[in-house]
């Protein structure tokens, strides 16, 4: 499709007709205190109307600065926008002044946030942030916009908007207020929504409730969407095209079936192919690009991904490939030599160590390592309802779990925020005091004495690679501590020797122990976090949420190294975590929770394939996975409503509330745990009768 | 709001019990006799007896828990007592002088909130500019000179400029408005100027916060006006911190100006205190910090109150 210039807008009519956006040489500069960070380089892409299109990419390759800039959002002084043009309907936006600009936003373009928290004004009404740009744009009188905004928050599913207009975000669910967020969004009728990450922080079943929400309605009202997402699985189900982005460059653009189904960059092949699917049966490693993407303050010249490419040749040192039309797709544009090579290999360019299947399988015969049965977490919450009158009660945060894990077994944990998976993690740690219930660690009962006999064998990674190590202490610091807590080794030599071996083991360097955290990367420090546990030579590690704050190329290099520490030194794992395709891929076995309840424990490719539980159900329908073909197909029910409080939880089965199967039986007792298969069992009423 | 109010209102009353028996019983720590200043002030020699005497006279020598019984039974008629040197009734010591403290006090925030909120905002909105760097002097500048030099200052400028001085004495603004206005308008600026200077900087370093919060690139993405961001959207956030910085430094103002007082000559409060310090008048010395807390309680109370009006999370919460 050419690309026409502002003046020749008539003659090019037939062609330009349905193009909205037509952004040419896009390239957003910072300046630094130490140099020039070119966020965007030269990127050009056009957006149809009524288009869909999802910009994908890691953390830092400039997706989210482009949109940014689209909005000429960037902080003036810092930034710096240049572009041949950016024209939007005929408008070159990177050149008017600010003013007109300003009657852009909102108006034809509008923007969607990443997060819902803090993106709203907690001093104003949501009537009030949702009437402006109907009033400040269409001139409506305040009566009139109430009335629209009213409207406008049915249409996006919030309930009893009259009621709701006069409140404040703070009295919204995160979900909630991306309704709102969205409503603000629609209120003039725009060409084009730029949605950033608009999903990120939400629980899936809400995640999926907002994405077909913004399909549904951009497709009634023939908005564009550009979406910005790391997530390929929202991709897939979502996006007609894609541009997938790579250290500040758009390497590869097509129809989101080109790029799923025919990738021909390199990176492209590397980001499918290392996201674990829950739709393939378990097994096999994954594929990871190795090392980082490159400093954008001094990128190479040349390809920027030839450090991490596996088919790179000398000479894609000196020059890069600039987008070029691949075989097969008028869409299809990949920035490669050797896309033809890429395109016809496919995943074979990254060796997998097929010699390695997977992970290890589990002896069940012997008496597991640890048991957790009956076990009750209860936190005391108290606030006023009234003048003198508050509420005393307790929260159940974990209500009678029970499960086992024998040697060298991972097992899964996985639910949405609050359902209490992190507070099983931190009682069987004894973090937090159980209230009732039996642990058993090695055969020995657990208790606040007991705890410390077994600390080292149970040791625990946590989510937050950045603010669980200390910033004060270098890395050999951090690593030593625990040696020398627990006097594992006293000779300072020989410690030096073991924090050496403990760094190769985990894949890092060991000069690497005279750095500080903030030196390492996100994963080199979650790698860090790993072998400080390893120090110990634990039996058993909690890894809570351990890659969620991760890209998935990062993602899928620690997978794989908790499963090869697994299958050399026979560690068991208790896997938290929300995602549904990682814990399955890791896990021998998955608990599935909800509001502090197990509602389905089994086998991964059993539990996965043949859900018994409704919630289990809708959990899996709600994560989409990263095929569109597999997604266009698919038929999904999705959830309704939000996570009822967990301080008044429904009576008898806590997910009859939500549950799309619920009868009259359900409100009447809890369910009990009942096997349905050898290593299989859901607590539903509906298993009972059958 | 209005159950947040009356809690709060309603809480006022268990706290200013605390402060009156703290300060009771700190004071009778205190070592150092009235009666023995009192009576050998003028270099007199005066036998135990009449010492004994006096003391009994006035009280001294009765149990602990009696002086604190009649003490607090004497509050909440708003009887604070006998000033143990003028034997004047305390109220009426504190009465007198603590009209002038608030009027200044007042005049003060007046002149400060007027001085700081343009600067504060320009100072944010221009960060990085020379307009900033020179609001950033002079509110450093308000910060590093005492206020009573400021004031002596302000003495020279006044008599160069006008050719006279303020009349001694001070005048009541419901006799004379201009005339007091006139007095008190010098040491309110001298006052003042520190004061606009901290809620300036505060001003400043909070809208500079929240204008990187991200629902103001929310609003921007609205396509809001740039004035109406930064009033509607920003200004209101912005406020909270500064409101209690407003607040704290009123409170001190109506007992803490000791030096400016002496420096305009003024019968405030700041000077009574001194005074009542050296003649270890306890009765006095326990009226004016009940005073100075109790303001500061009531001071604390509004600036609640504004929270909750402002931001609704906390009028909200339960």
């Amino acid at each position: 499709m050419a690309v026409k210039k502002q003046n020749s807008k008539k003659a090019g009519r037939t062609v330009t007709e349905d193009v909205l956006l037509d952004v040419k040489n896009l390239r957003v500069e910072f300046k630094m205190k130490n140099g020039v960070v070119r966020a965007v380089d030269d990127i050009s892409y056009q957006v149809r109307k009524g288009e869909f299109l999802a910009v994908v990419g890691e953390s830092g390759c400039g997706k989210s600065v482009s949109a940014l800039s689209l909005m000429r959002l960037l902080p003036e002084k810092a930034a710096t926008i240049t572009a041949d043009h950016i024209l939007f309907d005929g408008i070159d936006i990177s050149s008017i002044p600010m003013s007109e600009m300003r009657k852009l936003r909102g108006r034809r373009i509008s923007m969607i946030f990443q997060e819902p928290m803090t993106s709203l004004n907690p001093v104003l009404t949501i009537g009030d942030q949702i009437c402006e740009p109907l009033i400040t744009h269409l001139g409506m009188s305040e009566e009139q916009a109430e009335v629209r905004a009213i409207e406008l928050m049915a249409m996006v599913g919030i309930p009893e908007p009259k009621n709701r207009l006069p409140q404040y975000p703070h009295q919204f669910s995160g979900g909630m207020r991306q309704r709102v967020m969205i409503a603000i969004g629609l209120a003039c009728e725009p060409d084009l929504i730029i949605a950033d990450e608009p999903t990120t922080a939400l629980d899936v079943t809400i995640q999926a409730q907002i994405l077909e929400l913004l399909k549904d309605i951009s497709q009634r009202l023939g908005i564009a969407v550009i979406m910005i997402t790391h997530n390929l699985g929202v991709v897939a189900a979502y996006a007609d095209n894609v541009n997938v982005m790579y250290a500040a460059q758009i390497i590869e653009k097509g129809t989101a079936s080109d790029i799923f189904a025919n990738p021909a960059h390199p990176y492209s092949i590397g980001l499918l192919r290392s996201v674990p699917r829950m739709d393939k049966p378990r097994g096999g490693r994954l594929a990871t690009i190795d090392g980082l993407p490159p400093n954008l303050m001094n990128p190479p010249s040349g390809c920027r991904f030839y450090a991490r490419c596996p088919m790179a040749q000398e000479s894609c040192a000196k020059t890069d490939q600039s987008l070029q039309e691949t075989k097969g797709s008028e869409m299809h544009q990949t920035a490669c030599y050797f896309s033809e090579k890429a395109l016809k290999e496919g995943a074979l360019i990254y060796e997998t160590d097929v010699s390695v299947q997977g992970s290890s399988t589990v002896d069940k015969s012997g008496e597991p390592l640890l048991s957790v049965s009956s076990l009750r977490q209860e936190f005391s919450v108290s606030f006023r309802t009234g003048w003198f009158s508050s509420y005393n009660g307790s929260v159940k945060a974990v209500d009678d779990v029970s499960f086992d894990i024998y040697p060298g077994e991972t097992v899964g944990l996985v639910g949405e925020s609050g359902c209490g998976k992190t507070s099983v993690g931190r009682a069987i740690l004894h973090l937090n005091d159980p209230t009732s219930g039996k642990i058993a660690f090695d055969n020995l009962s657990i208790n606040k004495k007991s705890i410390a006999l077994v600390r080292q064998d149970m040791q625990v990674i946590f989510q937050d690679p950045f603010s669980s190590l200390n910033p004060r202490m270098t890395i050999g610091e951090i690593l030593e501590e625990p040696l020398k807590v627990h006097n594992i080794e006293s000779d300072p030599e020989k410690r030096l020797q073991r924090i050496s071996e403990l760094l190769v083991k985990v894949g890092l360097y060991p000069y690497m122990s005279d750095r500080y955290p903030h030196e390492l990367s996100g994963g080199q420090r979650q790698r860090v976090g790993i072998a400080r546990a390893l120090s110990m030579e634990p039996k058993l590690i909690i890894c809570d949420e351990p890659v969620s704050a991760l890209d998935v190329s990062v993602q899928a290099q620690i997978i794989n190294l908790l499963e090869d520490l697994q299958r050399e030194l026979g560690i068991a794992y208790l896997f938290i975590a929300h995602d549904l395709a990682v814990v399955k891929h890791i896990s021998h076995k998955v608990v599935v929770m909800y509001l502090g309840q197990i509602m389905e424990v089994g086998e991964g490719d059993q539990l996965y394939g043949e859900p018994k539980h409704p919630y289990t159900q809708a959990l899996l329908d709600a994560a989409p996975i990263p095929d569109p073909e597999i997604e266009r197909k698919r038929k999904r029910s999705i959830l309704k409503g939000e996570l009822p409080s967990p301080i008044n939880p429904p009576n008898g089965c806590v997910f009859s509330t939500r549950c799309p199967k619920v009868v009259a039986a359900c409100t009447s007792g809890r369910p009990e745990l009942l096997r349905v298969g050898t290593e299989h069992m859901a607590s539903c009423v509906l298993l009972d009768e059958r | 709001m209005l159950q947040y109010a009356l809690r709060r209102i309603l809480l006022v009353f268990p706290t200013l019990f605390a402060v009156a028996v703290l300060v009771f019983l700190v004071l009778r720590v205190v070592p150092g006799d009235i009666v023995e200043i009192k009576m050998t002030a003028e270099g007199g020699i005066v036998s135990q007896e009449e010492i004994e005497r006096e003391r009994e006279r006035l009280g001294l020598n009765e149990p602990l828990y009696k002086q604190f019984f009649t003490y607090m039974i004497g509050l909440p008629r708003g009887d604070l007592g006998v000033s143990l040197w003028t034997e004047r009734p305390v109220s009426q010591e504190i009465g007198s002088r603590i009209a002038l403290s608030f009027e200044l006090a007042i005049l003060s925030t007046i002149l400060a909130v007027l001085i700081a909120f343009p600067l504060g905002t320009l100072s944010a909105l221009y960060r990085g500019t020379v307009l900033d760097y020179v609001i950033r002097i002079i509110t450093i500048g308000g910060i590093a000179v005492p206020s009573f030099w400021l004031g002596m200052l302000l003495i020279m400028f006044a008599i160069t400029f006008f050719g006279k001085l303020p009349p001694l004495g001070t005048v009541s603004i419901f006799d004379d408005p201009l005339t007091n206005l006139y007095q008190l308008i010098w040491p309110a600026l001298s006052v003042g100027y520190r004061y606009s200077s901290v809620v300036a900087r505060m001003l400043r370093s909070s809208i500079l916060e929240v204008l990187s919060e991200d629902y103001i690139r929310t609003a921007r993405a609205k396509g809001v006006f740039e004035r109406l961001v930064i009033v509607k959207h920003g200004m209101r956030n912005a406020l909270l911190p500064t409101v209690t910085v407003i607040g704290l430094e009123f409170a001190f103002l109506l007992g803490g100006l000791v030096v400016t007082e002496s420096v305009f000559n003024l019968n405030g409060i700041g000077k009574l205190f001194v005074d009542s310090v050296v003649r270890n008048d306890l009765n006095l010395l326990q009226g004016l910090v009940l005073t100075v807390a109790t303001c500061f309680v009531f001071v604390n109370l509004i600036v609640d109150l504004l929270y909750a009006a402002l931001d609704p999370r906390i009028r909200y919460q339960k």
